[in-house]
């Protein structure tokens, strides 16, 4: 019994049944080893359960979806700061991300990412190592020997440990040439750097030489914008890097990285790099796997209705008052949610009508809510 | 990056920008305008990445964790 046969059966029978089942009637038609007519009686039995399980019409998916997340909801713990998976990257977990990911904020609290490497390079410890170094922050205060302030004849030196730099896989004029680039002042000496300060006047040179001496310890050496620190872990055969903050941009423009893939926890910034197809899908990921975490499960189709809503503008919107509730098209509707006054006001001002289509706008005003059996209507036919 | 990269991203589905003859049909079975699709920016970075054009309605591919495969559409804003 292979997939075509099924396929023609469930045409036969006029039934629209995801890719998904007839895959599994295959497989259960293989497993029995069932015969044409038993196939047909099979699918038969399952349109009808398929079309019983099926959404009525009218029913109020919405309200459904925002049931069922809410209620495991009010388990979760509301303060989880966890670290999951890699110990020494913070990640926000728990109602504190689920809000996140609905409010959809620009800036979430613990951006993160998860780098993966091409077939070539996945063994190559060393390869990833590098890697990491030029991802990472670095900052000239990690390389250093010996940091040495001089009061007396106000200079500034410093020694840089060449261990350091062999460790780091850093490349030692590079380093030279940003040093060069950041201060005017500098002398070198192989490892040696002498810095004086700019001196503009007398009474303040012990500050500008503590504020020279800051400067150069945090000036970064490596790294890409916006990333912070870097773990290297091995999962299974490959190496990965996780990384505390995100730029998912930047990262899979490096060469080994696998463009197919690298994440990043950002939704918004998916939205930006990869679409808003890929937003919905991050959407549903994050929302999953933080219920998951949680050891809750919730249904992925409500999840997947919310990441629908908010992404169905082609930007991603905010489930709440800036987003989606917002924009609702009833003033009514809209009043009753927050901020009442400024939207009655504003109505009011823009001569706004209200269509009483919804449900919100009709239990207000005490008529019967258009849904379920109340979304259809009678219409007569007139006698000619 | 090459543009073309970001397609084969696994969180992006499959964008094809739906023909001209094709659109009628599809919105006919959906019962729909188009207008009432779910819309997608003309600077989405697949919509630059597989050339589509203002008002083009773009076929999507989803991997579903319930259904498998499912197709969804989206109409580009100006």
């Amino acid at each position: 019994m292979d997939i075509k046969k099924v396929e023609k059966a469930v045409k036969k029978k006029k039934a629209d049944f995801p890719e998904q089942l007839i895959q599994e009637i295959t497989e259960a038609a293989k497993r029995h080893e069932l015969k044409a007519g038993e196939l047909d009686e099979l699918v038969d039995t399952l349109k009808k359960a398929y079309e019983r399980a099926e959404v009525e019409s009218g029913e109020a998916v919405g309200t459904v979806a925002a049931q069922s997340v809410g209620e495991p909801g009010t388990q979760m713990t509301m303060r989880t700061f966890h670290y999951a998976g890699v110990a020494e990257l913070n990640v926000t977990l728990g109602l504190p991300r689920l809000i996140e990911i609905v409010d959809a904020r620009k800036k979430i609290s613990t951006p993160t990412m998860a780098i993966y490497f091409e077939e070539d390079y996945a063994e190559d410890e060393e390869y990833v190592r590098t890697l990491a170094n030029r991802i990472g922050k670095i900052t000239l205060n990690d390389i250093l020997m010996d940091f040495n302030v001089n009061y007396a004849s106000m200079t500034l030196s410093i020694e840089i440990d060449e261990e350091q730099i062999e460790e780091k896989r850093l490349d030692y004029d590079e380093i030279i040439k940003k040093i060069e680039k950041a201060f005017k002042k500098v002398e070198i000496n192989k490892n040696l750097l002498g810095f004086e300060p700019t001196i503009s006047e007398a009474k303040h040179a012990i500050r500008e030489l503590r504020l020279l001496a800051d400067k150069v310890r945090d000036l970064q050496i490596s790294g890409i914008k916006n990333i912070g620190k870097v773990v290297i872990r091995k999962e299974g055969q490959e190496w990965v890097i996780h990384t505390e903050g995100s730029n998912l941009g930047a990262i899979l423009k490096m060469e080994g990285v696998d463009k197919t893939r690298t994440t990043t926890n950002d939704i918004h910034e998916v939205e930006k790099i990869l679409g808003i197809e890929a937003a919905r899908n991050a959407i549903i990921r994050e929302a999953q796997a933080t219920m998951e975490e949680q050891g809750l499960t919730v249904d992925v189709r409500h999840i997947m209705l919310v990441a629908d809503m908010m992404t169905a503008d082609g930007t991603v919107k905010s489930i709440g008052r800036h987003g989606i509730s917002g924009e609702k098209a009833s003033v009514l509707a809209r009043a009753s949610f927050e901020e009442t006054g400024k939207h009655l006001l504003r109505a009011s001002i823009r001569g706004e009508v209200d269509h009483l289509t919804g449900i919100i706008e009709n239990i207000i005003i005490g008529q019967p809510i258009p849904l379920g059996t109340g979304s259809v209507g009678v219409i007569m036919k007139q006698r000619e | 990056m090459v543009k073309k990269d970001i397609l084969k991203h696994e969180l992006v589905p499959d964008h094809v920008v739906l023909k001209k003859n094709q659109i009628t049909k599809v919105l006919k079975d959906m019962g729909v305008h188009p207008e009432q699709l779910p819309k997608i920016k003309l600077d989405d970075p697949v919509v630059k990445a597989i050339g589509a054009k203002k008002g083009d309605i773009i076929k999507i591919t989803r991997k579903s964790q319930t259904a498998g495969r499912f197709i969804s559409y989206r109409l580009v804003l100006g």
